[in-house]
């Protein structure tokens, strides 16, 4: 697919209304990259000027910051800032809470001050605005769907409904694990676990949070983010369940709904 | 008799305030050790968490059933003081019933309200006995527990129920007196009251004698049992009736995903960015001057994160005294429900130990001298690494407490005094550095994702 890049619109003396910041795990995550590429197909098709910045985009430091490493945590913050800055970046959309959350929370004080706006809350106000229409008959109209909360989204920053909102302008039957919204319960794979092998105990997170999912019945467990995507994915082939059900990202389940 | 008993009284009341004022300047001081962190900006929001927190108990209702029990109790708390103020005039004055003779008909309406009141707190306190002794409760039967918290907790509550009896008792032998005409209690008629009346039948067989003797022993016992609990206060968890309130003030007011930036490293990566803004060099070219070497005799030397308490800020030493070991923080940690180490109930709990431990140190010595010890003699690595930074803790804490602040500073100073690091984090961080991403892929292939499909 065609995604301009912020170098090819400078060339060209163009800039975009909105960046799509990608992320690591939307760049090279084969898994993750479907999302990236569904939401590049709902931008695409809504008509949006937007721009990635391609080979530029470096790792926000996440889970460098987390672990405790923060001197890679500011190279990385130093570095992007100075790229986004440099191209006068006013407008960041990102599908990653992890990227979200830092480029929302923890840039601004080291200079980086944009914008930034989680995907799920963007779809949101592209379905308000009118400008996603959905199919009359879209292939989960009335299908019972589970929405798993992100922690960097819900907890970190307060966003529990926009995602839901979503997923009810689809039509869906939407159910609620035991655990959710502030009570949501951690996929595991934040504070830079992704990256490592989970410590001992008696059972791993994603098992327990991917049973939670299983117990609603859904056919399909959304998440709105790509770690905790994986995470569940993990979990449910572990319940042997894969068959039955689908981890989604919400952005997926409005590409294969989009008019 | 009565000039006897004033004195007495005196010399208690003066005692027990004495030592609680030692205590609690102690604690400030303790608290104090940590590293400053300024909190006092939105004051107007501070004031609302302070009342909707703290005094609502707002987040204690995310169960309202243990909420609502959990509110009488602390209702009661507050209210019965305009009771104990009564008390103590009348213990300083020689009098009895002091405010009786400002209303009749108010005081006993008020004196029925406390009645209430002490009714809840006392069944309320039995069913929390219960929940902690009998239901086997996960968040109580929790190994966090074992040895003096687990027995304090059911102190607390025992002390409350022997309060709560001890005020009714004295009210019953009191309005029976009364009722006899017999001497000065005569005089002060309120008339029966709602709850201690129902004890009446119990004590009908005494002497008017031992009557006034139960009345007094009551009264005695009551007023000294909360001068006796004022001071087990700071040893005690139960601290948190005090310092929730401050802590609902200088709670972070930040969203919980935002981390505490460390300038000193945002400095120094700019400098290696950007030599050109660094301070210059002496124009000899020899090193810059070390910082004298007073500075950092006087105060612990300044590290990367937290090894000891002096590195943590005074809000999170607050935090640890504050912490009245509920532990709902732990029993929605994803990582301590599916059997790992890591308690933040615990995290908070170890802070309080060793910063009390440094406590005892100063008051031995006049100021801390090394023990060789520091929080990692009581938090693990394996507990710190177990945590996905969800803020579940953050977010069940009714008082506002982080244990996630204090995990993440301990992080830091593993990785960046110690060079502590788990394989796989070594490998992602030189991955980060190396490729940007935390995967071993070329940053050529960052788009490569636009041309697959």
């Amino acid at each position: 697919m065609q995604v301009p890049t912020m170098a090819e619109l400078l060339a060209k003396g163009e800039s975009p209304d909105i960046l799509f910041w990608v992320g690591c795990s939307g760049s090279y995550d084969q898994r993750a990259q479907k999302i990236t590429r569904a939401f590049a197909t709902i931008l695409d098709k809504v008509g949006l000027r937007y721009a990635i910045l391609g080979k530029e985009e470096m790792c926000t430091g996440d889970p460098a910051r987390r672990a405790g490493n923060e001197f890679i945590f500011q190279m990385m913050a130093y570095q992007n800032i100075q790229t986004l800055n440099n191209y006068g970046v006013k407008k960041i959309v990102t599908t990653c809470p992890h990227c979200f959350n830092i480029l929302h929370n923890e840039y601004p004080e080291l200079g980086g001050r944009y914008e930034v706006i989680h995907h799920t809350v963007f779809l949101q106000q592209l379905i308000d605005e009118g400008k996603i229409r959905l199919k009359e008959d879209g292939p989960y109209k009335g299908k019972r769907i589970t929405f798993h909360d992100s922690c960097y989204l819900g907890r970190a920053n307060d966003i529990y409904e926009a995602p839901r909102k979503v997923l009810e302008a689809l039509e869906v039957e939407l159910v609620e694990m035991k655990r959710c919204r502030s009570k949501g319960l951690c996929c595991g794979a934040g504070g830079a676990q992704m990256f490592k092998e989970e410590e001992k105990g008696q059972t791993r997170v994603n098992f327990e949070r991917s049973g939670e999912a299983l117990d609603t019945g859904a056919g399909v467990v959304a998440a709105a983010c790509p770690f905790c995507n994986t995470m569940l994915t993990d979990g449910v082939k572990h319940a042997e369940k894969e068959d039955a059900v689908k981890v989604l990202d919400v952005a997926e389940l409005i590409a294969a709904s989009i008019a | 008799m009565v000039l006897f008993q004033q004195i007495a009284f005196v010399l208690a009341l003066a005692v027990a305030t004495g030592l609680f004022v030692k205590n609690i300047r102690q604690i400030r001081r303790n608290i104090l050790l940590g590293k400053d962190e300024p909190c006092n900006d939105h004051p107007g929001q501070r004031w609302k968490n302070l009342l909707l927190l703290a005094f609502g108990q707002k987040k204690m209702f995310r169960n309202p059933l243990v909420a609502m029990l959990h509110l009488l109790i602390y209702a009661g708390f507050i209210i019965i003081n305009l009771e104990v103020l009564e008390i103590v005039l009348d213990g300083i004055l020689g009098t009895h019933r002091l405010f009786h003779g400002f209303g009749g008909p108010l005081y006993s309406a008020l004196i029925n309200a406390f009645e209430f009141l002490a009714v809840g707190v006392f069944f309320s306190c039995f069913i929390f006995l219960c929940r902690r002794n009998i239901l086997k409760l996960r968040r109580f039967i929790s190994h966090d527990l074992d040895g003096w918290p687990r027995s304090d907790a059911n102190y607390i509550l025992l002390a409350e129920i022997a309060l709560m009896t001890l005020f009714l008792t004295m009210n019953a032998a009191d309005t029976l007196l009364q009722a006899r005409g017999y001497s000065h209690y005569a005089t002060h008629g309120t008339g029966d009251f709602a709850f201690s009346r129902l004890l009446h039948p119990l004590l009908n067989g005494l002497s008017n004698g031992a009557l006034v003797t139960l009345e007094r022993t009551c009264w005695w016992l009551h007023i000294l049992g909360i001068l006796a609990f004022l001071n087990y206060l700071p040893y005690s968890k139960h601290l948190h009736i005090l310092l929730a309130f401050p802590n609902a003030y200088y709670a972070r007011l930040e969203p919980e995903g935002k981390l505490r930036n460390m300038p000193a490293i945002q400095q120094e990566v700019l400098y290696a960015m950007q030599p050109e803004t660094a301070p210059p060099t002496p124009a000899d070219g020899s090193a810059p001057p070390p910082p004298p070497a007073a500075a950092s005799a006087a105060a612990p030397t300044d590290r990367f994160g937290a090894k000891d308490v002096f590195d943590l800020s005074w809000r999170n030493l607050m935090d640890a005294y504050s912490c009245t070991e509920c532990g709902r923080c732990s029993a929605a940690c994803p990582a301590n429900t599916t059997g790992k180490l890591l308690s933040p109930r615990k995290i908070m709990m170890s802070t309080r130990d060793r910063l009390e431990e440094v406590g005892r140190n100063i008051n031995a010595n006049g100021r801390f001298t090394d023990d060789g010890k520091n929080l990692l003699s009581y938090i693990s690595v394996e507990e710190l690494r177990a945590c996905t930074t969800c803020n579940a803790c953050v977010t069940e804490c009714p008082v506002s407490i982080s244990p996630l602040e204090i995990i993440v500073e301990m992080r830091r100073a593993l990785i960046m005094e110690d060079s502590n690091a788990p394989q796989e984090w070594n490998a992602l961080f030189g991955n980060i550095e190396n490729n940007f991403a935390p995967w071993k892929f070329s940053p050529d292939d960052r788009d490569k994702w636009t041309t697959e499909a």
